[in-house]
């Protein structure tokens, strides 16, 4: 029998929790190829990933999101990672929570079927508040659905698809370039409020090509979780120093922490049966984002001078490009449009929503799916503005000039 | 032979957590006394080892050992098992598992796993029934055995839990019972020592779950009753291939014990071929 020898492992360049610096991330570039690229929203996603300091990936092969998998699964042992392929979703999103706490910035990228799998392991890392990246892109559903068309159809499950009450972050983008940018963004918000992130793509922008430019290293910010600061024999795992985010200590370096998914105090330890620390603990896990839902949350507003009669637009995702040749076309038309997308899907931007709705009589809403944001944006209006939805499902993109047919016929 | 109690309790317990859950006579604690013996012996470095677990009695036991813990979701403690060793593979990673949580809600991972060869050893204590919700039928429930959700008997057949992670590739097998305390020790620290999947199943008594159900009230009973049923590997061997035939007993012992290659060291050799400076 062989003895344990762990000499193969730290000898080699196989180090998943290396440092992150500045020649680490032009090491990435290099590896990357240039400064511009023409890729799909799946490989910028990678590339993403890779220059945010994420070294795990484990996943399974699901349309259309397999690309992500196979792109890291080339570059990470390139760079000293770890890409596995799982034996299904809900193991990926398990690895991932285990690489994170043994210290590796960690992602898993799947679509529809495989998200609805995942989401017990993604409550787990909300409740234990592990960092993680997790990206969905969005196919038609329910079940097994259209898996090569895109769709939106994932919000709400994405906000909501874990029992309990918690609080996460997801993120929509709307062009290539955007699913790199975000993805950057995806791991440091997760990793300054230790949560999971979701990214919310969808099969079209997965699958578009567009050029993207790569980041410099001064031009982005690569966030590492809070590490105790706190001796080792004082140290617990979930004590709220005033932030509400926890310090993060990873395995194997001596802080022994006991993580668990049940109920637990400050200390980490299961406290099932009290009522006080139940409520302290959801109440920190939902506080710690919604605390921080300014610094969180970004939109883009793109709005005319305001007066009457004026129209709201709310968009996220792929739709927000339909909605900006829609927006061109109306204006010379001589119609107003206010048009506010949305980026950080959840934490809802409610109070953004009621700006616009204080601006315009209604505000429509175009979606792929039966309505799910236009929910949201009627809570926030609050009855200030009629909301009209604009709903499509099947795997086409909304057509521009149906958005402008519906704001100049009710116009 | 055995280091004393106090200095196995003062060395690894974590004093916070005492009393125990368990139930009088359940076979667990014993599970944890070998599995920290075994780890005195092979004087393992508590700081760089992980202790991972699932759901059930058994995957309480992280919570008693002072050190990283990772008390997962029901069935999956494996992959986040997988998690850290592949980020971290200088970690030793240890998983606690029952019956249930590995074979009947886990048992996809299990397979993998094993298939994978990742270094790793897990432990099952497999006491024939889901204890904590109450005694409901397992995957490895003997037929006709009594359990809250077959209360006239089971017809399934049980899976043998060690012989499907021998065929799963697992390189590292053995099968004990609580009733021998030095061999299951031994057994772990054999698993520990491997380097690559090990995988120790150990047949535990339940008393309050599956032993009252099944004419086992006592502790002392289901010992009995295991050591009467289960016959060593190399006394199994000498039979006649007619005697083996007829013989219905559990056979325990070292099952499986080959060198294969293990994954985060081709990982490693991978990353080494493929690195770009």
């Amino acid at each position: 029998m062989k003895k344990r020898d762990v000499s193969t492992a730290t000898d080699s360049k196989y180090r998943p929790a290396r440092p992150f610096n500045r020649e680490e991330f032009d090491r990435i570039r290099r590896i990357l190829g240039g400064k511009v690229l023409f890729v799909q929203g799946d490989s910028a996603v990678s590339y993403g990933a890779l220059l945010a300091g994420c070294r795990f990936f484990a996943g399974y092969p699901i349309t259309p999101a397999t690309e992500t998998g196979e792109v890291l699964s080339q570059l990470l042992p390139r760079v000293g990672g770890v890409c596995i392929q799982m034996e299904d979703e809900i193991a990926s999103v398990g690895a991932i929570i285990g690489a994170s706490r043994a210290g590796t910035k960690a992602m898993t990228a799947t679509s529809g079927p495989g998200f609805s799998l995942m989401q017990e392991n993604i409550g787990y890392a909300a409740m234990t508040e592990t960092p993680c990246v997790i990206v969905d892109v969005q196919r038609s559903g329910p079940s097994t659905g259209q898996p090569t068309e895109g769709a939106q159809g994932d919000i709400m499950q994405a906000k909501w698809g874990s029992h309990g009450d918690y609080e996460l972050i997801a993120l929509s983008p709307s062009t290539v370039q955007e699913c790199l940018d975000l993805t950057i963004d995806a791991f440091n918000l997760s990793e300054k409020y230790s949560i999971p992130v979701i990214l919310l793509t969808d099969g079209i922008i997965g699958h578009m090509r567009e050029k993207v430019v790569l980041p410099e290293f001064d031009d982005v910010e690569i966030v590492w979780r809070k590490e105790p600061t706190r001796p080792k024999d004082e140290f617990q795992p979930f004590t709220d120093d005033g932030s509400q985010i926890p310090e993060v200590a990873i395995f194997g370096e001596g802080y022994h922490t006991y993580i668990t998914g049940l109920t637990h105090s400050e200390s980490g330890y299961p406290a099932t049966d009290s009522q006080p620390d139940h409520h302290r603990l959801v109440k920190r896990l939902c506080d710690k984002i919604r605390n921080n839902r300014d610094k969180i949350i970004r939109v883009q507003r793109d709005y005319s001078d305001g007066g009457a009669g004026a129209t709201g637009i709310v968009s996220y995702g792929v739709t927000s490009r339909s909605v900006n040749s829609a927006v061109k076309t109306l204006r010379q038309e001589g119609l107003k449009v206010d048009h506010l997308r949305i980026i950080t899907n959840w934490p809802f931007p409610e109070k953004e929503v009621d700006e616009l709705a204080g601006r315009v009589d209604r505000i429509i809403v175009p979606e792929l799916n039966l309505g799910q944001v236009y929910h949201c944006v009627k809570e926030a209006a609050a009855g200030k503005a009629e909301i009209v939805p604009l709903w499509k499902t099947g795997g086409e993109m909304h057509v521009p000039r149906g958005i402008v047919e519906l704001v100049k016929g009710r116009g | 032979m055995f280091r004393k109690a106090k200095h196995i309790r003062e060395k690894y317990l974590e004093e916070n957590m005492w009393p125990s859950i368990f139930c009088q006579a359940c076979g667990i604690g014993t599970v944890l006394n070998c599995a920290l013996r075994a780890i005195d012996k092979v004087k393992l470095d508590i700081d760089q080892t992980v202790f991972v677990s699932g759901i059930g009695c058994s995957s309480r036991l992280p919570g008693y050992i002072d050190a990283d813990g990772l008390h997962t979701t029901h069935g999956r403690a494996i992959t986040f098992a997988t998690g850290i060793k592949l980020a971290k593979p200088e970690l030793n990673v240890i998983v606690f598992t029952g019956d249930g949580d590995l074979a009947g809600i886990g048992g996809n991972h299990f397979i993998h796993a094993a298939r994978r060869n990742i270094d790793m050893t897990v432990i099952c204590v497999n006491n024939y029934n889901y204890g904590m919700t109450g005694a409901q039928l397992s995957p490895t429930t003997p037929l006709g055995g009594i359990a809250t959700t077959s209360p006239y008997g089971n017809i399934e057949s049980p899976f043998d839990l060690s012989a499907l992670a021998i065929g799963a590739g697992a390189p590292y097998v053995a099968k004990w019972t609580t009733i021998y305390p030095h061999e299951t020790m031994t057994a772990i620290k054999d698993g520990i020592e491997k380097k690559g999947f090990a995988f120790i199943e150990i047949l535990a008594p339940c008393p309050e779950g599956y032993g009252r159900r099944n004419k086992l009230n006592q502790g002392k009973d289901n010992l009995l009753w295991f050591k009467k049923n289960s016959i060593g590997k190399s006394r199994y061997e000498k039979l006649s291939e007619e005697e083996k035939r007829a013989c219905d007993k559990i056979v325990i012992g070292k099952l499986n014990d080959i060198d294969k290659p293990e994954f985060t060291a081709e990982w490693s050799k991978l990353v080494d071929k493929h690195f770009v400076e």
